[in-house]
């Protein structure tokens, strides 16, 4: 039993702590507000190792573990959550599947520049009808000699458009099983690939220094060898893909929620009301007492989460719970953060305010709050 | 090429820092210690210098047993080893005895160059290079804002640097072996990667004591210091600052107030 993170975690933790306050703090809020991609923070991501992290050294990875992986996004998201997803969509989504299911070849060709973030991938899962319910895919890939014909479209695909993407990995119907069901394969698409649009980024209310867009897929062809893992284990891989991922969001959502703490706890210091610092009433005191309650019992249940996975036990509980507590956790320390910056909380310049946007999309991405509770009622028998 | 750097704990600048009531040095105990910013700069030097001409690259530092966080935080940026000069009766020592254990101590590595910072966050007297370079016979490039490597072919190189000073730059040479200081506008420092921190765990580094180096007890620490701190102070909190009014004559009373603070 032991929550005690080892020294080169905690060095890692302090490491990406360093670089979120020098390198992505200074710039971010200009890139959100203007709705641009951050490059340069992600080509200097690259460089210490962060797309690596849970990678083996022989694609150039940090051979770092799942643990690794979630610290490094708490500790972005603390100071920003759109560098975090991003980081989070490109290895979790986009790197992994070729990890864990590609051929010798599509690794070798892939997986290094992947590895050291000069290029992103993405997952095209999610449809503009279709969210949680595999059943009701409707993007379509029918082989046509030694060709994948893609039709379809997909909606909300992080990294899907920046310039240094590279392909997205793309869940079509690609026939019908013995029982009569959608069988659901992945296919990898490389950027560029005629037949496939990239349709303009979203207006979107947070996030705004990601990648997001909607791909429409009009007679798409790749090569046969383009399939990702077997025929028909599509729908296997992505739960897989996506109970990991959630571990991930928790982390993430942790971050967010630390991180208003660590603004709250500066400003309740700084602003005076009524003769005192507003740190001195405790109204402020103990809400912000509360957000620190709700940060650390979420980064306890995803630390719970990561070492069942990383022990080879059952997880898909564990995780769901945790992206259920972190997200709420998240959302009630952005709204009470907001409420302690008080007219500054409503100014797209605070970085609270920031987290305040931010925070709503982590009850709806990678599963929503109710499809978590399905998944813990379902794990209890229900 | 053979390549020291020079590595200082010291407390953070960004919090608060003290000297202690009993004898009046830096309370290292209760600060929260990292590595002198300025030292970053040069361990990044020193690394880009090892990729493009090959060699070793060595951390030198002289601190308590907690120095060796800082040694390991170094590590995991990318040298090869370190040496750790740790004994008890180095608590006090002044630059000149600093000076005198790190000469003792380069010479167990015998560098081609040493690297450092420019000035230590705690100290900042700035006399470490010069104070190495007299004792060790070599020569000083201080305060590079950026430094060549012209290696020869038999190990050794020129090193020219462009000098930091208040109006502009100087460009300065000299052959290896020699100390080279840096400011922190001659790189940016890499973050440490996941990779670098385990493999920081593996390298060696060498402990020395002051009997390992020869050095006697006496000539080093406080009782060997050629300069004391007899007693200190906290700094007086700041005072409120002089208001302006702006009545129509605002402009000559901020001249008047400039003049009486003699900045104009």
């Amino acid at each position: 039993m032991d929550f005690l993170l080892d020294e080169e975690h905690e060095a890692l933790r302090e490491s990406v702590r360093e670089f979120a306050r020098d390198v992505v703090a200074p710039v971010i809020a200009d890139h959100y507000e203007h709705h641009t991609f951050p490059y340069d923070v992600v080509r200097q991501m690259g460089k210490m190792g962060l797309f690596g992290l849970p990678f083996p050294e022989e694609y150039g990875g940090m051979g770092g573990d799942y643990l690794a992986l979630c610290l490094a996004l708490e500790e972005l998201a603390r100071v920003d959550s759109s560098v975090a997803v991003t980081l989070e969509a490109a290895i979790s989504l986009g790197a992994m599947p070729i990890y864990r299911y590609g051929t010798p070849e599509q690794k070798a060709r892939w997986l290094p520049k992947l590895v050291s973030g000069e290029a992103l991938a993405a997952f095209g899962l999610t449809e503009p009808g279709f969210g949680s319910d595999a059943a009701g895919m409707q993007t379509r890939a029918v082989l046509d000699g030694d060709e994948w014909v893609i039709n379809g479209s997909k909606a909300f695909i992080t990294n899907s458009g920046t310039e240094i993407t590279a392909l997205i990995n793309v869940a079509a119907v690609t026939g019908t099983t013995a029982d009569g069901g959608k069988e659901i394969s992945t296919i990898i698409v490389p950027s560029g690939t005629p037949g496939l649009t990239v349709h303009p980024g979203y207006s979107k209310v947070g996030w705004c220094a990601s990648d997001t867009h909607e791909l429409s897929f009009d007679d798409c062809r790749v090569p046969a060898e383009n399939l990702l893992g077997e025929r028909g284990r599509g729908l296997a891989q992505f739960l897989r893909i996506l109970d990991e991922g959630r571990i991930a969001i928790a982390a993430l959502a942790v971050g967010l929620a630390q991180g208003c703490v660590d603004e709250s706890v500066r400003y309740a210091g700084q602003r005076h009301a009524f003769g005192q610092p507003i740190g001195d009433f405790q109204a402020i005191k103990f809400k912000i007492a509360d957000m620190q309650v709700r940060a650390h019992t979420a980064r306890l249940a995803y630390y719970d989460a990561v070492a069942r996975l990383l022990a080879g036990r059952e997880f898909k509980q564990a995780a769901a719970i945790a992206k259920l507590h972190a997200s709420d956790s998240a959302m009630a320390n952005a709204r009470d953060a907001t409420q302690i910056f008080g007219g500054y909380g409503f100014m797209n310049e605070t970085p609270v305010a920031r987290f305040y946007r931010d925070a709503k999309i982590l009850e709806i991405g990678e599963g929503t709050s109710e499809v978590q509770r399905m998944i813990i009622a379902r794990s209890l028998g229900l | 090429m053979n390549i020291v750097v020079l590595v200082k704990q010291v407390p953070d600048s960004g919090a608060e820092r003290n000297l202690r009531s009993d004898d009046n040095t830096v309370d290292r105990e209760s600060a929260t210690n990292v590595i002198n910013e300025m030292d970053e700069y040069a361990i990044e030097e020193a690394l880009r210098i090892q990729e493009a001409h090959g060699g070793e690259v060595t951390v030198l530092t002289m601190g308590p047993e907690r120095a060796g966080e800082s040694i390991r935080k170094a590590l995991s940026m990318g040298p090869d080893k370190a040496v750790h000069v740790v004994d008890d009766a180095l608590h006090g020592s002044d630059a000149l005895a600093t000076s005198k254990v790190l000469a003792a101590a380069l010479g167990t590595v015998n560098p081609d160059l040493i690297l450092c910072g420019a000035e230590s966050t705690d100290g900042r007297v700035q006399v470490m290079p010069h104070m190495l370079a007299e004792r060790m016979g070599i020569a000083a490039l201080t305060g590079a804002r950026k430094l060549t490597v012209d290696t020869n072919g038999a190990g050794g190189a020129t090193l020219t640097i462009e000098r930091q000073t208040e109006e502009g730059y100087e460009v300065v040479t000299a052959s290896t072996p020699a100390v080279v200081s840096v400011w922190d506008t001659i790189n940016e420092p890499r973050y440490p990667s996941f990779k670098g921190i385990m493999a920081a765990k593996k390298k060696p580094v060498t402990t020395l004591s002051l009997a390992d180096l020869g050095i006697p007890a006496a000539e080093v620490g406080l009782a060997g210091a050629y300069s004391a701190v007899v007693e200190h102070a906290k700094r007086p909190p700041r005072q409120g600052g002089t208001k302006v009014v702006d009545e129509g004559d605002g402009g000559v009373k901020l001249v008047e107030f400039l003049a009486s603070e003699k900045f104009v």
